[in-house]
């Protein structure tokens, strides 16, 4: 008999067997729901909505009690891994601890009660606190201007692109190419053609940086700009950023800074400063707004004063007046791109960014970038006798190992390190990404690890690799909720909701 | 000061010296001096917790908007949201977790995922529904580019009686991909197609149900014009109203869209909010953003894992269908957990009481003198548009002064880029009231009574 409502799974706080679907606790005749009481007179449905426009049947959902819908969720909650769990190596995606005062932050009513229609001057604290964290986030990307609507990177990018286009159509130009590096984010390239430019990869060297000759050679006024990443994915510094930038200015192209890497270089170096013309930030990584097991996220983009009068509108801004008291308003530039989100960006993302930033302060993020590039190298520098080290050198906040010798020798690729990784506890670190290294593990611990976390992540890692020697690390991992999915099957007999299960062949 | 981060005087020292170095300064020899700043950062110091938690309340408190009776909607509503939703939806295993690389540790976000797809699947009357992009307005973007791709024309009908932001970002986009978009306008917030006859090359009709104006049309003519042209129709769906109405399916919708922020997402200041986007099954490639679906593991036993990854942007790169990467998983989950607490019978009833208080409040409304409505006598649901004596904002004005947020003022949400089909006076006079379950008698009296005042 299938479960139904009330049923607790055997072993709920390990969370290792399966949890029924909600529809499958429905049982009709119980609900959960409780409605304010308003006073209304009750209007029947068939006198407020024409029979024309009406529903034939109710969606139907499930029928829970309220006990049934917190032991579901609950019980799903033990079967999933999580930063406040423990460490969440995954590199590229700063995973740090997210301070829990900007979760009480986001919960003020204050904020998150207001509507975004409200007229500005009903909004003046919400202004307030837009025009803030956008000063902050220019003056730690050395920019001029920034628009906070972008939801995540992926939609910074393509703003940026935009604005980029805005600025040829400006002068008159119709450039069609954009450069990324070979060891660029997918975002990257994907943003490029929705932008409306064409993709031309550039390789590189053998330090791991951008190959300045061969970026030369790809250079010329029909190139609109180039997306770097610095640090770049393979977590090292672009040293050559000055002249880079500088040849892609010199044909007249712009500098676009991917703001994914930004947490190694807080208060140590800006992206203004190395030549970049337009920059997005995630805050969701830099800035520990938590990652909601995949969003929400926010992509804010600042930019060069030469782009201001491009940016998306409308922007909050400070009106000018007399006074003490200031005053704050909305402002849509001179020759905007137009609306990149239905609102005002990720507006509760942005108020817990500007709440981490105000408890940081200017000392404490330069003291994050220390703290997170000092963990990367001691994991680089501990297990670089277990793993190569892709490109060997000192790197900054996360580090990329090759899994390929192992590979070859004992038959255990990235991917089964990762999956052994979980058994001893951790989630894994980034597998098969960047690109251009051969059986990539790439771990960014991120600064709010511990000393102790990190022995504990390298023993753990050692003790993976040992097994695999052994050759006991096939079918990891065995202790936890499910074991290697089936994901050839997945894609072959989609079954993507409850109605599609049992109908596939 | 304290602060986040856990490393000693000892930790800092042993781990350098592994390292063999003697500064932190050191780590970073591989940025240039000439590009290094100086003097650190232009930020203030850090402050203590309870310092920022007492700023930002400072900061809330200056927003009067939270105080008011909120009748405003345009996309955005006032609903119920309970304490058990913003409990589990609030759990810190949700909440902190990252995209599910890893399906083994990762089987509760995405088991709560694929209910998530299920109920909007459901909702909407169509086979696919995805893990949700970041609100409305970008679900209707990836709707078009869908449409276009799928069908190779690059021409786009749209109502205007679409969301004016929607359109907006719609325009926006259509920069880098160079759809032609065309804008068919309301007459007494009906859609008129025919004035589209003459355009050439059509890859997607888009309508909206209800529209901004909060008018229930027959989408009828929406679908003949798409099959005419041999383009997908696309609506955006209020998907509270669709627990009452006619669902996109119902019309004949290839893609579905709509925002999803009434379903346990506080008003938030306009985000983070919740795309939602589902289409036929013969679209199921070309689809935007994260797909769940079922499988077994190694055992046999039933798991859940990201599907369909061939489409997206880090493994197809510049061939992906879209760039979306982190989209707004933990507000889906939050949707779910919030249809869940509503079930069947809660949904209707809180689309239904919604109808309801709008009805009791437009009819009201239209009972004071000089108010007249906007979009003649068709059908209205859970939102609707008037024409005031005095211009709207001022209308807005004087309400909050009576504790009131008495709805969006027209001219305040089509912006600068003006509406054609919304004439200058409709415009500045327009007020769009929404009520949603939460409203009761005596508010509404309330509002109606000072609006009385207000206008006289």
């Amino acid at each position: 008999m299938a479960a139904s409502g009330g049923r607790a799974s055997s072993a709920p706080l390990l969370g290792r067997d399966n949890e029924p679907t909600i529809f499958e606790l429905s049982r009709p005749g119980r609900a959960s729901w409780q409605l304010p009481t308003t006073g209304l007179p009750e209007t029947p449905l068939a006198d407020l909505v024409p029979a024309e426009h009406r529903r034939g049947a109710p969606v139907g959902i499930a029928e829970v009690s309220e006990r049934d819908l917190v032991g579901h969720f609950t019980r799903l909650s033990h079967r999933q891994y999580s930063v406040d769990l423990g460490a969440y190596p995954l590199g590229s995606c700063t995973m740090k601890y997210n301070p829990k005062v900007c979760d009480a932050v986001a919960g003020l009513p204050g904020l998150a009660g207001v509507h975004p229609a409200a007229p500005a001057p009903l909004v003046q604290g919400w202004l307030a606190t837009l025009v803030a964290l956008e000063e902050a986030l220019c003056e730690i990307a050395g920019m001029a201007a920034a628009t906070l609507q972008p939801a995540a990177g992926a939609a910074g990018e393509l703003t940026g692109l935009l604005l980029m286009r805005a600025y040829d159509e400006a002068r008159g130009e119709r450039r069609r190419r954009v450069i990324i590096p070979d060891s660029a984010h997918g975002t990257n390239p994907a943003s490029v053609t929705l932008g409306g430019y064409e993709t031309t990869t550039v390789r590189s060297d053998e330090r791991g940086l951008v190959d300045l000759e061969a970026l030369r050679a790809v250079l010329d006024t029909d190139v609109a700009g180039m997306m770097l990443t610095n640090p770049n994915t393979l977590g090292l510094f672009e040293e050559d950023i000055a002249q880079i930038a500088s040849a892609v200015h010199e044909v007249g192209g712009l500098m676009y800074y991917d703001g994914a890497n930004l947490n190694a270089i807080l208060g140590v170096v800006r992206p203004g400063d190395m030549g970049f013309d337009i920059v997005h930030l995630n805050l969701h990584k830099t800035f520990a707004t938590p990652h909601g097991g995949g969003g929400p996220g926010a992509g804010p983009v600042a930019v060069a004063p030469h782009l201001a009068e491009f940016l998306p509108g409308p922007r909050p801004v400070r009106l000018p007046g007399e006074g003490a008291e200031v005053r704050y308003g909305w402002q849509t530039p001179r020759r905007s791109i137009g609306r990149v989100h239905g609102w005002h960006g990720n507006a509760l993302v942005l108020a817990r960014a500007l709440a981490y930033i105000e408890v940081h302060g200017g000392d404490g993020l330069h003291r994050v970038a220390e703290r997170a590039v000092l963990n990367a190298n001691w994991i680089r520098k501990r297990l670089s006798s277990t793993f190569d080290v892709a490109f060997d050198r000192p790197c900054m906040h996360e580090v990329v190992f090759s899994a390929a010798a192992l590979h070859r020798r004992t038959g255990s690729s990235a991917f089964d390190v990762a999956k052994g990784l979980i058994e001893e506890g951790f989630h894994p670190p980034t597998v098969a990404f960047p690109l251009i290294v051969d059986d990539a593990l790439m771990v960014e611990p991120t600064e709010t690890e511990s000393y102790e976390t990190l022995v504990a992540l390298a023993e753990g890692l050692e003790r993976v690799a040992a097994r695999a020697h052994e050759g006991t690390l096939e079918g990891a991992p065995r202790t936890t909720p499910v074991r290697r999915v089936d994901e050839a099957r997945a894609a072959r007999t989609l079954v993507p909701t409850f109605d599609a299960v049992g109908k596939q062949k | 000061m304290p602060d986040y981060l856990p490393h000693t005087g000892e930790d800092l020292a042993d781990m350098l010296g592994f390292l063999g170095l003697s500064s932190l300064e050191e780590l970073f020899a591989s940025v240039p001096a000439a590009l290094r700043l100086a003097a650190g950062l232009g930020l203030p110091e850090g402050v203590p917790e309870p310092d920022v938690l007492a700023r930002a309340s400072a900061r809330g408190a200056a927003n009067a908007a939270a105080g008011l009776v909120c009748f405003a909607g345009a996309g955005a509503y006032d609903h119920e949201v309970p304490p058990v939703v913003r409990a589990l939806a609030g759990r810190s295993e949700f909440v902190t977790a990252y995209t599910p690389y890893q399906p083994e540790v990762a089987q509760g976000g995405l088991q709560a995922i694929f209910e998530f797809q299920t109920m909007v699947s459901r909702l909407y009357g169509l086979p696919i529904a995805n893990a949700s992009l970041y609100d409305g307005a970008s679900a209707l973007v990836e709707a078009v580019n869908l449409g276009t791709g799928s069908t190779g024309r690059d021409g786009v009908v749209v109502s205007a009686g679409v969301h004016p932001h929607w359109r907006s970002a719609l325009r926006t986009f259509a920069a880098g991909t160079g759809h032609r978009v065309l804008e068919a306008p309301l007459v007494e917030g009906v859609t008129d197609w025919s004035a589209l006859e003459a355009e050439g090359e059509v890859g997607v009709v888009v309508a909206a149900y209800p529209n901004y104006l909060g008018c229930l049309e027959d989408l009828g003519p929406a679908r003949r014009l798409a099959d005419e042209r041999g383009a997908l129709l696309a609506i955006a769906a209020d998907p509270v109203g669709a627990a009452i109405v006619r669902s996109p399916a119902d019309w004949g919708a290839d893609v579905a869209v709509g925002e999803g922020q009434p379903f346990g997402t506080a008003l938030s200041f306009g985000g983070p909010y919740l795309g939602l986007f589902c289409c036929a099954a013969s679209h199921v490639r070309r689809l935007p953003g994260r797909l769940v679906g079922e499988t077994l593991d190694a055992d046999g036993r039933l798991a859940y894992v990201t599907t369909l990854r061939a489409r997206e942007q880090d493994i197809r790169r510049e061939k992906a269908t879209s760039n979306v990467c982190t989209n707004q998983t933990l507000m889906a989950l939050t949707a779910a957990v919030q249809l869940g607490w509503l079930g069947t019978a809660g949904l209707a009833e809180v689309a239904t009481r919604c109808a309801c208080g709008a009805r009791y409040c437009r009819d009201a409304m239209l009972r004071l003198d000089g108010v007249e409505p906007l979009t003649g006598s068709t059908p209205t649901l859970r939102e609707f548009a008037l024409h005031l004596p005095i211009p709207a904002d001022l209308a807005i004005e004087r309400l909050a002064d009576e504790g009131y947020l008495a709805g969006v003022a027209l001219d305040a949400l089509v912006g600068e880029d003006g509406d054609g089909s919304l004439g200058a006076d409709s415009a500045s006079h327009g007020l769009l009231v929404a009520v949603t379950e939460r409203r009761t008698k005596d508010e509404i009296d309330g509002l109606v009574a000072a609006l009385g005042k207000a206008v006289r």
